[in-house]
């Protein structure tokens, strides 16, 4: 068959015929399809698209459709030649049948960012528009899966989307039209997907009306008891993906119908079924796609408001769904019920009490340390939450061996998991003892903790400032690690102020300086260092921002106050410097917090 | 005062600039609940000014209230009924409460109540009460503890409240979103209801004249299109084909009752089908139905004595309704009394020819009322403004409606009986075993037939509408008075017969290519008197005078016949006009109104005959109408939803 499909000379009649047959063998099992596959039909198929013989191609389409609808690995092929992608949306207009296979194949076929550019760059979505006007439903759902397809997270293709028309109406309110409660709920759920995807590239605001009362409710819809378990799936999942980013959509959607007693219904479901989806027999576990689905929702609505939050672990044993969730070994649950605790974790109340009193610490700590791969960003950014100062987790954690998770972590290439380790080091290291103090350094080593210093990731070099100024926190641990790594400490903060930081990182450094001049002994550093001296006078007086001048002054008073060892000394070299009459000066600022500090400074000099 | 209503008066304009129709309030009301008769149960429109607690006082057209009382304790509460129950009818009910001020607490209750509950408490404490407050967020359902559900509520909110009558749930909704069922087993006829209980609380309530902030047209689709879609799912039981041969039946009669003699008798061959009357008399019947539509009443007249000797004589109302056509067709120019003696044969009479087609068709004007039930058989006194509420007959798509089956079959009496038949979705198929009689005993119509009608529409449409194609043709040259070359014109006759017969009959022969059989109104000049002749005024004339002495005998023998009357005046009214056709009385010169002397005058006939005056199909259809408004008296809301109307074209 395939020979005479290549064969142009071959009689058109025949290599019409053939292409029928081979569309009706991709109708079989899947073996059929994977068979076709690697006798390398596909590619046969796409050249079969060239021909002028339009039933001929519309057969060939016929069989990619079926082949692509089945075998999620064919989606790369179209694009191994330019050309056929460009030949396919050029066909795609011609006729209903080809409208609806095409937008089928690119449906399937738009999984990566290269793809979606691809996809646009041939003025694909325009075209799609056109033909979601027209009323042939067949066509209008793959259409709409294509344009879900090519906006998703592709923002530069939301904004091309967001300006398509069609007879002057744009794409959004052509699509709040498919959402009427009329329509179908496969069509509702599509569309609302697309305008949430809309939403999340950027290309409408969260209180555009289309999304917040239009979409939102919509998507609320598909999650109550009376639509299908994959709608209440899909909905749940395209809800939490909405409602990620804005805290009022996650207050409107927390009132709406129930939405959290609801969901809570997904967590108790714990059938296995068998779907019958276009002639194949799928076994689809529903509890587990249920519970996934919930969890990620409840994470997004809990994201920021800590009553929302509350609310959400009213649920009747939420907690322990997730404890199970996370043992649970199944990647997706897990995942989601990761995301769920992080969201939840970032409640104060929440980390003393429910977290706490299910020992959630335990089934994290085993994720990160002997979990797949891809858990670690979310799961190591929850433990960091756990290891806040207040968390009571935060012993068992340290005694499990966090410090040395946190420190792997903090050498991994990603940038994220840097930052998650480094952050955590930070949590753990906030007003706890000497020891964990000293063990933490030791552990990570000085050497890595300046390399942190001049990571490109401002983010990473804020936390790792932090990390030292936690660890530099009162007298005696700063006389101590001081004692240990001043020179390198001292060195690191000259290479910071030097260098080309953003403000916060600068004030974080000079707060570390400040700290540094806290410690007894720690004080020469900063003193028989002229350079650094004159440093902290020019910070004093940079104008620009006026925290410099806060962390500044505050770190000239440290220096310089009255009843320590040595204070007269050091006021009178200060003083001798100019930064008496400098701190005089500053008396005349506006800023209220600088004054104070200058106050406080200047009554030193005694 | 001034002040507060102009204030008020901005608020709404701005609300409804947010909402693209600027309606009338009445018609968005009307909109929204389409299908409750406002005589019989009125749509809330305010609060009661009686049926509430005097701490209370309403002011804005009776929308606004605001708490005067003491507010000290809960036994200070009070609360305001609106002036009506909510119609079962709406389907879907919804209001909303605009909280004005929360005033010193903010102890709101917004909800629903039976009549005669308890005024001085909040809503929701008491038996068949139920409320929403606004200092918890929680709802009380027939009782002092209130349960959690929503948001608390305060100033500037708009806090709305849904009744869905097909379920008897409710649902609140606040600034537009929806939060979700708060009650379900609600009882039918309650009012809606607020309540006050702490000083400067004030709120203000929009019962639909003002656009909503909820989306609740939205949700109402939903249950619109849930509905449709449980009548087309129906699941019909055809075991033995009785259905779609009660189906063809149905058919078959419309086709006869209406003289679509070739395309009833092609549908007849293809569904074997028997026909009850004999061609001849169905030809016969055609005959004098077109000769009434053409204008030409005389002659009708004298075909009807001639054919049904006696039918006329003993009906003495249906022929002073004739000859009032006749003055008015007189008038027209149409009558052949006007026309000259040449004209006089009617060449329709073309004996033997079974390739007659319809030259008259059934109204299609959709907005006229359905109330074919009231037009019964002994229409022969109505006069031709009347009947005009008849015949919504077209045979298009209708669907057999689940509940109506049943209630058909267990004639249309009995509400009680049929609301509990129809309730239940699954009503017992059972296949009666007298639906043989259909066309004789019209009472005893089983589900069967109306799934007939819904299986044959397909082809019955493609009658019906060349039969309306044709109609306006006709229209169109009679009005105009000028006769097109009518021979090789493609009117109806030929029309009709081809498409019907080729497309859904399949295979009967009738191919009718030559229009031998037009009866269109010969060449008259335009709007003149009686046709311009002044021997055919002075007839007119002659003819109006034997009239107003009939009339005279038919009330002296009779007594007083309003409809008679009145028909007579109008119709001689139009002689006070120079030119009728344009005075307040000439709609009566339209030829659509022959159709409905027609439709008299066949009924007649057909009743003379001891056959049924009306067919079966329209039966039908006017009886699923009733049972719509039996069902919506019957507290069965999903009526709201669904419209016979909506499946005739």
């Amino acid at each position: 068959l395939l020979q005479w499909l290549v064969d142009g000379d071959a009689p058109q009649h025949l290599r019409r015929e053939a292409a029928i047959v081979m569309g009706s063998m991709a109708k079989g099992t899947a073996e059929n399809i994977n068979t076709l596959v690697e006798e390398g039909c596909v590619s046969v198929l796409l050249k079969g698209l060239k021909s002028p013989d339009q039933a001929f191609v519309e057969s060939c389409l016929r069989c990619l459709q079926t082949i692509f609808l089945h075998n999620s690995n064919c989606g790369n092929l179209i694009y191994q030649e330019p050309s056929i992608v460009e030949d396919l949306v050029e066909i795609m207009p011609r006729s209903v049948c080809t409208q609806e296979c095409v937008a089928n194949i690119l449906a399937s076929s738009c999984k990566e960012p290269e793809h979606q550019s691809k996809l646009c760059e041939c003025g694909l979505i325009p075209k799609l528009v056109d033909l979601l006007a027209g009323k042939v439903y067949k066509v209008q759902m793959p259409v709409l899966k294509c344009l879900a397809g090519i906006v998703r997270e592709n923002g530069e293709n939301c904004v091309v989307a967001l300006t398509a028309m069609h007879n002057n109406v744009p794409l959004p309110d052509m699509l709040v039209q498919l959402m009427l409660r009329d329509r179908t709920s496969e069509m509702q759920i599509v569309a609302a997907k697309v305008l949430a995807y809309l939403c999340g590239g950027g290309a409408l605001a969260p209180q555009d009306p289309r999304i917040i009362s239009k979409t939102l409710p919509c998507l609320i819809r598909m999650c109550s008891r009376d639509r299908t378990l994959e709608e209440n799936v899909e909905g749940a999942e395209t809800l939490a993906y909405l409602l990620e980013q804005d805290g009022e959509l996650q207050r409107v959607a927390a009132v709406s119908d129930h939405i959290i007693k609801t969901l809570a219904e997904y967590l108790k479901y714990t059938d296995v079924q068998q779907i019958n989806r276009c002639g194949k027999r799928i076994d689809i576990n529903w509890g587990i796609e249920m519970k996934q689905a919930a969890f990620k929702a409840f994470a997004a609505l809990g994201a920021n408001e800590e009553s929302i939050r509350k609310q959400v672990i009213e649920t009747e044993h939420l907690m322990e769904y997730v404890v199970v969730g996370l043992n649970s070994g199944n990647m997706k649950v897990a995942a989601a019920a990761i995301r769920c605790l992080h969201s939840l974790s970032r409640s104060v109340q929440l980390l003393r009490t429910t977290i706490q009193d299910h020992g959630v610490w335990k089934p994290l700590m085993k994720i990160i340390q002997e979990g797949p791969e891809e858990l670690l960003p979310v799961a190591s950014s929850t433990l960091c939450n756990l290891l806040l100062e207040f968390s009571p987790s935060k012993e068992c954690i340290l005694d499990c061996g966090a410090i040395s998770v946190l420190v792997n972590l903090a050498a991994r290439p990603e940038p994220n998991l840097r930052l998650n380790g480094i952050w955590g080091l930070m949590n753990l290291t906030f007003q706890v003892e000497q020891k964990v103090k000293t063990k933490v350094v030791e552990s990570i080593g000085t050497e890595r903790l300046f390399r942190l210093l001049s990571d490109p990731d401002a983010n990473i070099v804020m936390k790792t400032l932090g990390l030292l100024r936690n660890l530099l926190s009162n007298k005696l641990h700063i006389d101590h690690i001081m004692g240990m790594y001043g020179n390198q400490i001292m060195q690191a903060v000259v290479f910071i102020l030097e260098g080309e930081h953003p403000i916060q990182v600068k004030e974080q450094t000079l707060c570390i300086l400040a700290n540094v001049a806290d410690g007894d002994k720690a004080k020469d550093l900063i003193m028989g260092n002229e350079d650094m001296l004159k440093k902290l006078m020019n910070y004093m007086q940079y104008q620009p921002d006026v925290s410099l001048q806060i962390a500044a002054v505050a770190c000239i008073s440290n220096l310089i106050w009255s009843g320590e060892d040595g204070a007269c000394a050091r006021q009178a070299k200060l003083s001798e410097m100019g930064v008496q009459t400098l701190l005089q000066k500053l008396l005349s600022t506006t800023d209220t917090v600088l004054f104070e500090k200058v106050r406080t400074a200047v009554q030193q000099f005694s | 005062m001034v002040c507060q209503k102009m204030a008020a008066s901005n608020e709404s304009g701005a609300n409804e600039s947010g909402n693209s129709t600027n309606s009338d309030p009445d018609e968005r009301l009307k909109k929204l609940y389409p299908a409750v008769n406002e005589e019989e149960t009125p749509i809330p429109r305010a609060w009661s000014a009686k049926d509430k607690f005097n701490y209370l006082v309403l002011t804005q057209n009776n929308l606004r209230v605001q708490y005067k009382g003491a507010g000290k304790t809960h036994k200070d509460a009070a609360s305001v009924r609106a002036t009506h129950p909510i119609p079962v009818s709406c389907g879907i009910y919804y209001f909303e409460v605009k909280i004005v001020s929360k005033g010193r607490d903010g102890y709101m209750g917004i909800g629903l109540a039976a009549q005669g509950v308890n005024q001085n408490r909040l809503p929701g404490w008491d038996k068949q009460s139920y409320g929403y407050h606004g200092d918890d967020g929680n709802s009380f359902c027939s009782s002092g503890q209130g349960e959690p559900y929503g948001p608390t509520f305060s100033t500037g909110d708009v806090v709305g409240c849904c009744v869905n009558l097909v379920e008897n749930t409710c649902f609140y909704t606040k600034n537009g979103v929806n939060l979700g069922i708060a009650f379900t087993d609600l009882p039918h006829g309650l009012y809606p209801t607020v309540g006050l209980q702490t000083p400067g609380e004030v709120v203000e309530a929009n019962f639909g004249q003002a656009p909503f902030v909820f989306d609740i047209e939205d949700y109402i689709r939903e249950w619109r299109m849930k509905t449709r879609l449980t009548i087309e799912r129906f699941p019909v039981i055809d075991r033995k084909g009785e259905w779609q041969s009660a189906l063809q039946r149905i058919v078959s009669s419309y086709l006869v009752h209406h003289g679509y003699c070739a395309t009833a008798e092609a549908f007849a061959k293809s569904t074997g089908q028997n026909i009850d009357e004999d061609i001849a008399s169905i030809k016969n019947r055609q005959r004098i139905s077109k000769l009434v539509l053409a204008g030409r009443m005389g002659e009708a007249i004298e075909a009807t004595q001639q054919l049904y000797p006696g039918l006329l004589e003993r009906d003495s109302n249906l022929l002073f309704l004739l000859k009032c056509r006749q003055f008015i067709e007189m008038v027209n120019g149409s009558d052949s009394e006007v026309r000259g003696s040449a004209l006089r044969s009617p060449r329709s009479q073309h004996g033997g020819s079974n390739r007659s087609s319809p030259s008259r068709s059934p109204l299609h004007h959709s907005h006229r009322p359905t109330q074919a039930l009231q037009h019964g058989p002994h229409s022969g006194n109505t006069s031709p403004s009347r009947t005009k509420t008849h015949t919504k007959s077209s045979l298009a798509s209708l669907q057999p409606y689940p509940s109506l089956s049943s209630s058909i079959s267990s004639s249309c009496s009995s509400p009680t009986v049929n609301s509990s038949l129809l309730h239940g979705n699954g009503v017992t198929h059972s296949n009666k075993t007298n639906n043989q009689s259909e066309c004789s005993n019209t009472k005893t119509f089983s589900e069967e037939n109306l799934n007939v009608a819904n299986m044959a529409n397909s082809s019955a449409n493609g009658v019906v509408l060349n039969g309306s194609d044709a109609r306006l043709i006709e229209d169109i040259e009679m009005m105009d008075g000028v006769l097109p070359e009518s021979r090789d014109h493609v009117t109806n006759g030929t029309s009709n017969g081809s498409e019907t017969n080729g497309q859904c009959l399949n295979g009967s022969s009738v191919m009718d290519c030559r229009d031998d059989d037009m009866d269109v109104d010969p060449p008259i000049s335009r709007r003149q008197l009686c046709g311009g002749s002044q021997l055919a005024i002075e007839k007119m004339l002659q003819f109006g005078r034997e009239l107003q002495s009939m009339s005279i005998r038919l009330k002296k023998e009779h007594g007083n016949n309003e409809a008679n009357r009145k028909q007579l005046q109008d119709a001689f009214s139009l002689l006070a006009y120079t030119d009728p056709w344009s005075s307040p009385v000439g709609a009566q010169l339209d030829p659509v109104q022959r159709e409905p002397v027609c439709a008299a005058l066949n009924s007649a006939i057909l009743e003379s005959q001891n056959l049924p005056s009306q067919p079966p199909l329209e039966l039908v259809i006017s009886q699923t109408a009733q049972c719509m408004k039996l069902m919506s008296k019957a507290g069965i809301a999903t009526s709201a939803f669904a419209d016979p109307s909506d499946y005739l074209h």
